[in-house]
């Protein structure tokens, strides 16, 4: 366990040492290693001095190769003006300078302005590793505790001189197996002490290994996907695709659920139990499922700031084990997307919304509405970028993706990142046109279906008897329309009678008379083809009575209320006495309810043909 | 929903003249009185389409999209491999996660119909650009396909009585339990489609035999082809056809559109049903196909004898002839017959058709069968619950049916008997029973409720005539008299008659709708609870422990389990099982039974020989879950004693009964099922008052509270005890 590639690496070197640039002079370093989760974060206060003659524009940091790997974030600023500045970040960047050990890997932060002759500056240098604390050992039981193993060294590796320094660890608490007593560490309380160590040459290293308890789940994502859609009808849908593992001790001997629920100080102290999301504020229709269904374990909490989704996967995760699931939520559109000089930018950050997660590969997809042109992205730190499109609802040549991928991503990730595109408000119109216009074709054929003639063979019997049918149908339907027409022409000059019976103007109900009349005669006038037509097809054999019937009642029902209508005019012309008038009529008025009701049997009859 | 179910049949019957006084607004349009009543029926329908799907949705709403059950998760599986890898590959798949060592041909050893249904219509979602899920088609696929059966009992209605009974039998079967039961949304298995394809197998034959006409009698072919690729339920349309025809011929109903329509559909169907794999030649080859064969020869010679007579037109003659060429004509037939059951051409019948005939066949010859809760004998409280009013008026619908006979109405009789009988037999065989149920039934309320609305309407009739007559004469009231008007009262006991008819078909709304939300849709996987404070409390453990297997066990790792669970933990877990619900290795079975009835030493070995990794065991007794596996385990003894001998019932049982708790059989207490169900329960205290290891599920405190694992460890318990896996050790080193 305790490798000796430490040693070896301290005497190479030891070799290279006198290669090592001098125009820079590290007077102070205070390092801050905080190990109380399984993200290893380095914070070095590091007081630089120009001890050279030339303007210094650039300081170089050493890191070993084997951190440098699980390397996730290096961040260097300083703060503006004494005490409580703002602080200003330095650009960083990997460099390969020549003639250096190669056993290290090379940072340098690029000054603003360069550092003039005998000028120090304070730098904050704040390093992220991942995995880089080793369970050890390897496996445990479900009550054991959890105990890693983590190795650095007790002197700042620089390639300048280092004057005085000092180093600090924050342990979790609990119990520590070991650490490296040489030289001169001490424990306080959970904090181990190195230092403070004067005048250091240049690539000083000595090894320090630290063997302590971690009962933090160590949660990877060992892949997550998180899929940003943006819908311009107002929302935006994320959906992230965890696969999770625990990367701690490994468990050994089963899981037994009698110790983990009942003796819970004992039962899987290192397991995860529940992971908390912090999403944004306003989060609305959030899901947690995963492969085979919605998993029922997960609270919500919101208020105008964030949202909390607590979540707890389906079974507790022991190390070594794996699960993965799927969170999703919709934010409203207006809080995360500006438009700026007719660009459109969606502004969203690019981690994950869950504390304490390393991911290994992480990668990002935007889904940009259909249509969207001239995309491109702005993201603060390096990824792998490509293009795609994806398919989603009514999609004909698919929306545009931009995917970013980034590997070892710590939350200190979970910036905001932008992506600009320009997109024409008008495309938001085709898709529910395109329904629109489906549904319109859909009737339409419906309606072609109706009228159209389906049937192959034209000339068949059946065919053409159908034909005649239908012919004979819509003459039918003609008959009673203008019987209709003369039952309410009748109706005309019944309430004529009676307005006589009431205002006794003679002239006027003899005009309603004419004016019947004519009508009546017009309509006789039009039933003539159609009555022709019937009585000559075979198809209206045997519902030729029964019109003819109905036409012949109804010109009997037509004459006798003529000769009633007469009758009444002439009687009040005779200024006849009311019963005179009702002795008269009476004859024709009998006739006349007895007509009427045949005539609407008849009707109902031919209706229900 | 319940208030629309009830309200649509007592509108059914189409009231042609009173519509237009209902609706004034609709006069105005001038529509005619046929229109009018085609709008009716249109929206009425259109209602019943919906409320058939919607009311399926009750599992969706209350739980989620998922699939239901045991054997849904199979053919989801299938579905979902049939998407991604295509038809030709899903033909050919050999399924190496299944009845490990086996393996399992899929293609041959299912009816891919439901399968191919729901890729069909993803596929064809996915063409018209709506990118849903495989699996929202799956649980979507039974309520869509009960819609549409409305829409052909609607039909089948029309054709066999007239569209009001149509229209009736739409709404009923729309909300009948015996079929919700097998078609909520999620319950995604054959019965969903199948029931569809029987009814419009039967519809389009009956269309035939009513028309004569080839093309009907082909589509029926066709539709009896869609039903063999869905569910082997097809074996009653086999056998029911053939007796109907049988039924005809010798109530003299002989016809030659009964001869066209069965001939076309009999070899037509016959020839489509050879190209499904696992019925391929059983239509000439197996004894439960035999009885239609011999019916298409008969009518061969029904028909040729029809032809002699009239060629010799000599009665005499004829006789003679008749009698020669029946005897000939049976002779050859038995003859054939013996030869095939002789020389092994023809099977026999297979023992699923035994257990339908006689039901007390499963249960002294296959417990495989008779272990399954859903091939019991039926209860009356179960026909009561799932037929509710209709198993009162279905005797009304066959006096009616009787009344009017015709050859669709005998068919509708015959289908009803037939399927009530077998419903009778077999709980889940309801489902077949009840299209017939709602016909019949709605040709009783069809018919009641026109006669009385017959009754109102013949007054209805006349009072407008009086009225419109005193409007417009001046003095006509003394010619009323003239009609001869029906009593007073016989028109109140109709108004009466009706109501109580309006109420009976409201209560069976309210019935179907309260047992589909009660009874019908929980997905059995997740189970639901009240809590103390009246919250829902879901024990989700099944897919807490499948979806442990998935991600915390090698890839090849083989599980043993019960079969009832081999089919979720393929799907689900995604890992190679021993058994599943397919049976079809009873052996097989039988050695997974003698594992878990066995001491754990000498299941040690067989599980060696079958190179099982972990074993599942369901327990409910931490919960109260009363089908467990303890519960199951007389059946896992039968099945494995009756395969291997050393396993002996009554050595479980104690005076032939069956405990787990101080006074329960030794054996039984230490055999590798009670171990495994109950490893470490002895700590536990279940409930309150009650002594630890109190097993909630059986209500008695255990009888071996101190179990000890030689050859397996426990692996993973899920939060409600209910499955619990193990892993078996290594063999240990020898030296």
């Amino acid at each position: 366990m305790r490798k000796v590639f430490a040693c070896a690496l301290f005497l190479l070197l030891a070799t290279w040492m006198t290669t090592a640039r001098s125009d820079l002079v590290i007077s102070k370093v205070d390092r801050r290693i905080d190990l109380t989760s399984h993200i290893v974060r380095v914070l070095s206060t590091l007081k630089v001095e120009n001890a050279g003659r030339v303007v210094v524009s650039e300081i170089l940091l050493a890191i070993p190769n084997m951190q440098a790997k699980n390397l996730a974030n290096l961040k260097a600023f300083y703060n503006e003006g004494k005490g409580k500045g703002s602080a200003i970040n330095l650009p960083v960047a990997e460099v390969h300078p020549e003639g250096m050990p190669r056993e290290l890997s090379f940072y340098s932060i690029s000054l603003h302005e360069g550092l003039e002759k005998g000028k120090s500056l304070t730098v904050n240098v704040l390093t992220i590793f991942t995995h880089s604390l080793q369970p050890f050992p390897e496996e445990i039981s479900q009550s054991d505790v959890q105990l890693v193993v983590y190795q650095d060294s007790a002197y700042y590796v620089s390639p300048y001189e280092v004057k005085s320094q000092s180093l600090n660890v924050l342990l979790p608490g609990g119990r520590v197996e070991s650490y490296t007593k040489h030289p001169s560490g001490k424990l306080v309380d959970s904090e181990i002490k190195y230092g403070p160590y004067e005048k250091l040459p240049p690539f000083s290293y000595s090894p320090i290994v630290l063997h302590f308890e971690n009962n933090n789940p160590f949660v990877v994502a060992q892949e997550l996907v998180r899929e940003i859609e943006v819908s311009h009808w107002g929302s935006i849908q994320i959906t992230e695709h965890y696969n999770l593992a625990h990367k701690g001790a490994t468990n050994k001997g089963g899981f037994s659920r009698l110790d983990y629920q009942s003796r819970s100080y004992m039962g899987g102290r290192s397991s995860l139990r529940q992971l908390i999301a912090r999403l944004p504020p306003r989060a609305h229709s959030i899901y947690y499922r995963d492969d085979i269904g919605n998993i029922s374990t997960s609270h919500l909490w919101g208020d105008s700031r964030k949202t909390q989704l607590e979540i707890e996967p389906r079974f507790p995760i022991f190390g070594g084990w794996r699960t993965s699931f799927t969170i999703g939520y919709s934010l409203p559109l207006q809080d995360f997307l500006f438009v700026s000089e007719g660009n459109r930018f969606l502004n969203i950050t690019f981690g994950c919304p869950m504390d304490e997660v390393v991911i290994d590969d992480l990668i990002v997809k935007v889904v940009l509405p259909e249509g969207s042109k001239e995309v491109s992205v702005s993201v603060p730190f390096h990824t792998k970028q490509w293009h795609e499109t994806k398919y989603s609802h009514l999609d004909i040549i698919g929306r545009p993706v931009v995917a970013l991928e980034k590997h070892n991503v710590v939350p200190e990730h979970n910036t905001y990142f932008q992506v600009h595109y320009k997109f024409n408000n008008l495309s938001l119109l085709w898709e529910p046109l395109m329904l629109i216009s489906g549904f319109l074709l859909l009737f339409v054929a419906c309606i072609a279906y109706m009228h159209a003639d389906m049937s192959i063979s034209k000339s068949s019997a059946s065919y053409i008897a159908k034909l005649q049918w239908d012919e004979v149908q819509a003459t039918v339907q003609q008959v009673q329309n203008v019987i209709r027409r003369c039952l309410s022409a009748h109706e005309k000059l019944e309430t004529s009678l009676q307005d006589l019976s009431r205002t006794g103007d003679v002239q006027s109900c003899k005009a309603t008379r004419k004016i019947a009349d004519g009508l009546l005669k017009e309509l006789s006038k039009e039933l003539k083809p159609l009555m022709g037509f019937l009585q000559s097809s075979p198809q209206a054999a045997q519902i030729w009575p029964k019109v003819e019937e109905l036409v012949a009642k109804e010109k009997e029902m037509q004459e006798k209320l003529m000769q009633k209508h007469v009758a009444v005019v002439d009687c009040f012309e005779k200024k006849y006495s009311g019963r005179e008038i009702e002795n008269r009529v009476a004859p024709y008025q009998q006739k006349l309810s007895a007509l009427k009701q045949d005539v609407d049997d008849l009707l109902d009859y031919i209706d229900e043909i | 929903m319940g208030a629309k179910a009830g309200s649509s049949p007592p509108v059914v019957p189409p009231p042609a003249s009173s519509a237009t006084s209902f609706f004034p607004s609709i006069n105005g349009l001038k529509l005619k009185t046929k229109q009018q009543e085609l709008l009716i029926r249109v929206s009425i329908l259109a209602l019943v389409y919906v409320l058939a799907f919607a009311i399926r949705l009750f599992s969706v709403l209350r739980y989620e999209s998922m699939i239901h059950e045991f054997d849904p998760y199979f053919n989801y599986r299938t579905t979902l491999f049939l998407t991604e890898k295509g038809f030709y590959e899903f033909w050919n798949w050999f399924d190496f996660e299944s009845w490990y060592p086996l393996g399992r041909i899929i293609g041959g050893t299912l009816y891919p119909g439901l399968m191919v249904t729901a890729a069909l219509i993803y596929w064809t979602l996915h063409f018209l650009r709506f990118a849903v899920h495989i699996r929202e088609v799956c649980v979507l696929t039974a309520p869509f396909f009960a819609s549409n059966t409305t829409i052909v009992a609607y039909f089948f209605g029309k054709e066999i009585w007239d569209s009001g009974a149509g229209l009736v039998a739409a709404a009923l079967i729309a909300i009948c339990p015996g079929y919700i039961s097998r078609s909520v949304a999620g319950s995604y298995d054959n019965e969903g489609v199948a029931i569809f394809a029987l009814l419009l197998t039967f519809y389009l034959f009956v269309k035939a035999v009513n028309t004569g006409s080839l093309a009907w009698a082909l589509a029926s072919a066709f539709g009896y082809f869609y039903m063999v690729s869905a569910w082997g339920g097809y074996v009653f349309i086999i056998n029911l056809v053939p007796l109907y025809v049988l039924v005809l011929l010798v109530t003299g109903r002989y016809s030659m559109r009964l001869y066209i329509a069965y001939n076309c559909m009999y070899v037509l169907g016959m020839l489509l049903a050879m190209q499904i794999r696992f019925v391929g030649f059983q239509h000439v080859q197996s004894g439960e196909h035999m009885a239609a064969m011999g019916v298409f020869f008969l009518l061969q010679v029904f028909y040729f004898l029809d032809w002699v007579k009239f060629t010799l037109n000599d009665p005499k003659l004829f006789y003679s002839f008749l009698r020669i060429a029946l005897t000939c004509a049976i002779s050859v037939g038995s003859l054939a017959l013996g030869v095939g059951m002789a020389t092994g051409y023809i099977s026999p019948w297979t023992g699923r058709f035994y257990s339908l005939l006689d039901p007390t066949y499963a249960k002294d010859h296959i417990p495989i069968i008779a272990s399954v809760s859903e091939h019991q004998p039926t209860a009356w409280s179960s026909f009561m619950f799932d037929f509710h009013i209709l198993l009162f008026l279905f005797p009304a619908g066959l006096y009616f049916c009787f009344k009017r006979l015709s050859d669709a109405t005998i068919f509708i009789v015959m289908y009803g008997l037939t399927s009530m009988y077998f419903a009778g037999v077999m709980v889940r065989l309801i489902l077949v029973a009840a299209p017939a149920v709602c016909l019949i039934s709605s040709i009783a309320v069809s018919a009641t409720l026109k006669n009385l609305t017959m009754l109102i309407r013949a007054k209805n009739n006349a009072t407008p005539m009086g009225s419109s007559k005193g409007t417009a004469s001046l003095k006509a009231s003394a010619k009323a008299s003239s009609f001869d008007q029906p009593l007073p009262y016989q028109r109140n006991v109709a108004i009466a008659l009706l109501l109580g008819a309006f109420y009976l078909l409201s209560r069976y709304a309210i019935h179907c709708t309260w047992v589909t939300s009660e009874a019908y849709s929980s997905p059995s996987i997740v189970l639901a609870a009240r809590g103390a404070h009246g919250g829902r409390v879901i024990f989700d453990d099944y897919r807490e422990a499948y979806f442990w297997l998935r991600k915390n066990t090698p890839a090849d790792a083989k599980i043993m389990s019960w079969w009832d669970y081999g089919y979720q933990i393929t799907a689900m877990g995604n890992r190679t099982v021993i058994v599943d619900n397919n049976t079809w290795n009873n052996t097989h079975i039988a050695t997974v039974g003698r594992a878990m009835s066995s001491y754990e030493d000498e299941a040690y070995d067989i599980m060696k020989s079958l190179d099982v990794d972990y074993v599942l065991v369901v327990f409910g007794g931490v919960t109260g879950y009363s089908s467990d596996d303890i519960n199951k385990f007389l059946w896992m003894v039968r099945i494995g004693g009756g395969v291997f001998p050393v396993i002996k019932e009554p050595e479980y049982l104690v005076n032939g009964e069956y405990r787990v708790d101080k006074g329960a059989a030794p054996k039984m207490l230490n055999c590798l099922m009670y171990k495994l169900c109950y490893y470490r329960f002895g700590e536990v205290t279940t409930e309150y008052g009650k002594p630890p290891g109190y097993d909630r599920a059986r209500g008695v405190e255990i009888g071996n509270k101190d179990v000890k694992l030689e050859y397996l460890e426990e692996a993973f318990t899920t939060s409600n005890w209910i499955i619990r896996i193990y892993k078996v050790k290594p063999p240990k080193n020898r030296w």
